[in-house]
């Protein structure tokens, strides 16, 4: 029954993902409170939990204003484009092992991890069409900054990613869960951090947070968005945070896969701890450090980490070539050189263009 | 084919998160590089030296609070010395002794409100302000103990402050200056040294010695060029003289220097705090105010008074007819005049500078506008 399996999947993924999201706005709104020695939101139900609930009651009732020099058609449309891109990364990342009770919708598609990157650049479009069609200057510039930010970005991210694929042989999401003997954080140390860091970017999460950046661009390219359209890029970037924590748990967690052998049976389970682990420490950075400016943000880009996700395909290849199969014991030398690398490069380059003197 | 480009002009306030109240900055970009900028400020003009006419001496006090608002009791100071030097007033030791410990408190609580909101300006989202609201809140209640408000003051009075120190202030007190240190380097760990920090703010809006002298630039803003100027030494008021603290000065002029003096001179204020706290347990209790009719005549003439208020060199000029109200009262905000160097650091810069330089001056409109 083809088609009813992709009714269910279908059903499940937008009925899951934007609960999960939620719920996570939840999580991040009372850890963001824990961070900074407030409660954050404790008024609606236990805890606050329901705090998602009268946010989403609020923003249906508001009023939806259309600026009157704006391009209706492109302001209307600019929520939906960021938004789709966001629930359709969740469509090939695999939620449990084959024979599980819920697998995926297609997580065996064999170009999977090149479809999730193309997806994932739509939301630019939108974000672009958003500026565009509010007519205000701030949302203007704030795309700007985004089109330049995320092109930067995507390189280092798809690099540090052909890493992965690399290792695993395979582009299927599901193969590259299965060739996860040992999780690929610990074997490719240094691709996990060039991966973390490009999607924190591609997130505009802090530090990179540049195209929203409250203290500058007021609220960046949704400044005249309000009501339910608002609500929808609210969304979208909380859902296509939680895209980018579930990739990275498949890519480098070992996604379903039970540590320790604990508890295979509910692997879907593990996946969302996963999910969760990468997510707080998203919102860990979010409550520490400052933003990085515009120009700071492109030489991040492309003075370290390009080089650096150069050198971590180089050395992966080299050592799939030498060692087919790569052996668990190369987690070492890989952790030193990630280390090294890391330390080394950063002495090289300061991000503000050798004018920092500590 | 050439693309054509134009320099594009937006306004950032008078509504913007990060302009410090209603102020606005028409901004010629290009790019995001700033090659124009005009301030536009008078959106909170309320007429305060003008009200002073029409109020006697002791009634403009309140008014004094609203100019500067987060750093009411270092307004007050300032006029009522003013008013006590025209009018020739000597104060009891023990009301000097109070005035130096709110205006240290004070001094402390708007660097930490200066130094949390240059922070969130640099992007770090709320975290370090809300650290610092926790030990401002601290002196908040200490300010409630004295006189039961947590903004506006009105605590001085002409010729000393408006009743005594509570007997649970001076241990309460204690506490805090003891706890202070410790916090105050939980905040240098925080951040000083983050990379990002350092490359936002290191080099970034620098004001030369010369520039800022020459556009009377006054408090942090001026010490963080390198120029050691405090009024509390080059002209010294109250107790000062017999007080020891350090100025500490910055190198560069940059908004990292502003930055950091800020929590140079919280440390200070913490030592001057002690030295006090030590000189007030030895004077007698109920000695605050000198013997001052309500209705203060002081004789006729001019004065020009000034004090180191948290953001520079606040002065009263007050010319007196003899009667009861001035006949022309002078607010000399350091805010303002710190602000008009503004255009002379951020050309140049991008706007995400413009953000933190604006930031590192530290200004409040309520004294901008007056």
């Amino acid at each position: 029954m083809d088609w009813l399996h992709w009714l269910f999947y279908v059903g499940v993924i937008l009925g899951a993902v934007p609960v999960m999201v939620m719920a996570f706005i939840w999580l991040e709104r009372r850890g963001l409170g824990r961070l900074q020695l407030r409660p954050g939101p404790n008024r609606a139900g236990p805890f606050g939990i329901l705090q998602p609930v009268a946010d989403a009651i609020k923003v249906l009732t508001k009023e939806d204003i259309v600026p009157v020099a704006g391009d209706h058609w492109v302001h209307f449309v600019a929520p939906l484009v960021v938004f789709a891109p966001a629930m359709l990364v969740f469509t090939v990342i695999p939620f449990q092992e084959d024979g599980g009770l819920v697998r995926g919708l297609v997580p065996d598609l064999n170009i999977g991890i090149l479809y999730i990157v193309a997806v994932s650049s739509i939301s630019t479009i939108g974000v672009f069409m958003a500026a565009w069609g509010s007519n205000n200057k701030y949302s203007l510039i704030s795309a700007f900054r985004s089109m330049a930010q995320v092109v930067s970005y995507e390189i280092p991210l798809a690099l540090a990613i052909l890493g992965v694929v690399l290792a695993a042989g395979t582009m299927s999401l599901t193969g590259i869960v299965q060739a996860q003997a040992v999780p690929f954080i610990v074997m490719q140390p240094l691709g996990f951090i060039i991966f973390f860091i490009a999607a924190t970017a591609e997130l505009n999460r802090t530090p990179f947070d540049l195209m929203e950046a409250e203290s500058e661009m007021v609220a960046g390219y949704h400044i005249e968005y309000s009501g339910m359209k608002f609500a929808l890029f609210y969304l979208a970037e909380y859902a296509y945070t939680v895209g980018i924590s579930a990739i990275a748990a498949t890519l480098f967690l070992g996604g379903w896969k039970a540590p320790w052998g604990v508890g295979p049976q509910v692997g879907v389970l593990w996946l969302v701890v996963k999910i969760l682990l990468v997510f707080m420490v998203i919102l860990w950075i979010r409550g520490t450090f400052p933003r990085v400016r515009v120009d700071q943000l492109m030489g991040f880009a492309w003075k370290f980490l390009f080089p650096l996700s150069l050198i971590n395909i180089f050395i992966i290849a080299a050592e799939s070539l030498a060692w087919p199969g790569l052996p668990w014991w190369l987690l070492f030398p890989n952790t030193a050189i990630a280390l090294v690398l890391v330390v080394v490069w950063s002495g090289l380059f300061r991000l503000g263009g050798g004018r920092v003197q500590v | 084919m050439a693309i054509r480009t134009q320099p594009v002009s937006i306004n950032i306030g008078p509504q913007h998160p990060s302009t410090h109240g209603v102020f606005r900055l028409r901004v010629t970009f290009d790019g995001e590089v700033i090659i124009g900028l005009e301030p536009i400020f008078g959106y909170l003009h309320r007429g305060k030296e003008k009200l002073a006419e029409a109020r006697t001496y002791t009634q403009f006090i309140p008014i004094t609070d609203r100019a500067d608002y987060l750093a009411s009791m270092s307004n007050n100071w300032g006029y009522c010395l003013a008013v006590e030097r025209l009018a020739g007033i000597e104060l009891p030791e023990r009301a000097e002794y109070i005035r130096v410990l709110v205006g240290e408190m004070m001094r402390i609580s708007n660097h930490l409100m200066a130094v949390g909101f240059f922070l969130n300006d640099c992007g770090a989202f709320f975290t370090p302000l809300l650290y610092m609201y926790r030990e401002r809140e601290k002196l908040l209640d200490l300010f409630d103990m004295l006189c039961g408000q947590r903004l506006n003051y009105n605590y001085m009075r002409i010729g000393g402050v408006s009743q005594d120190l509570p007997v649970e202030f001076l241990p309460a007190l204690k506490k805090f200056v003891q706890e202070m240190p410790g916090y105050i380097d939980e905040y240098e760990q925080l951040l000083t040294t983050n990379e990002i920090l350092l490359a936002r703010s290191k080099g970034v809006g620098v004001l030369s010695p010369e520039q800022a002298v020459n556009a009377s630039v006054s408090g942090p803003v001026l010490r963080a060029c390198g120029v050691e100027w405090d009024i509390r030494r080059a002209d010294p008021y109250s107790i000062y003289p017999q007080l020891e603290f350090d100025i500490p000065t910055g190198i560069q002029g940059d908004t990292y220097d502003r930055f950091y003096l800020r929590i140079q001179e919280m440390r200070q204020s913490v030592r001057i705090l002690q030295q006090a706290i030590t000189g007030i347990e030895q004077l007698p209790h109920g000695v605050y105010r000198a013997h001052v009719l309500s209705l203060v005549r002081p004789p006729k003439g001019e004065v020009y008074s000034r004090i180191e208020s948290p953001k520079g060199e606040l002065g009263y000029y007050i010319v007196s007819d003899g009667g009861v109200s001035p006949w022309r009262c002078r607010m000399r905000g350091p805010s303002q005049l710190n602000l008009t160097a503004l255009r002379d650091m951020v050309l140049g810069w991008k706007l995400a500078d413009l953000i933190i330089i604006l930031g590192s001056i530290d200004i409040v409109m309520g004294e901008v506008d007056r």
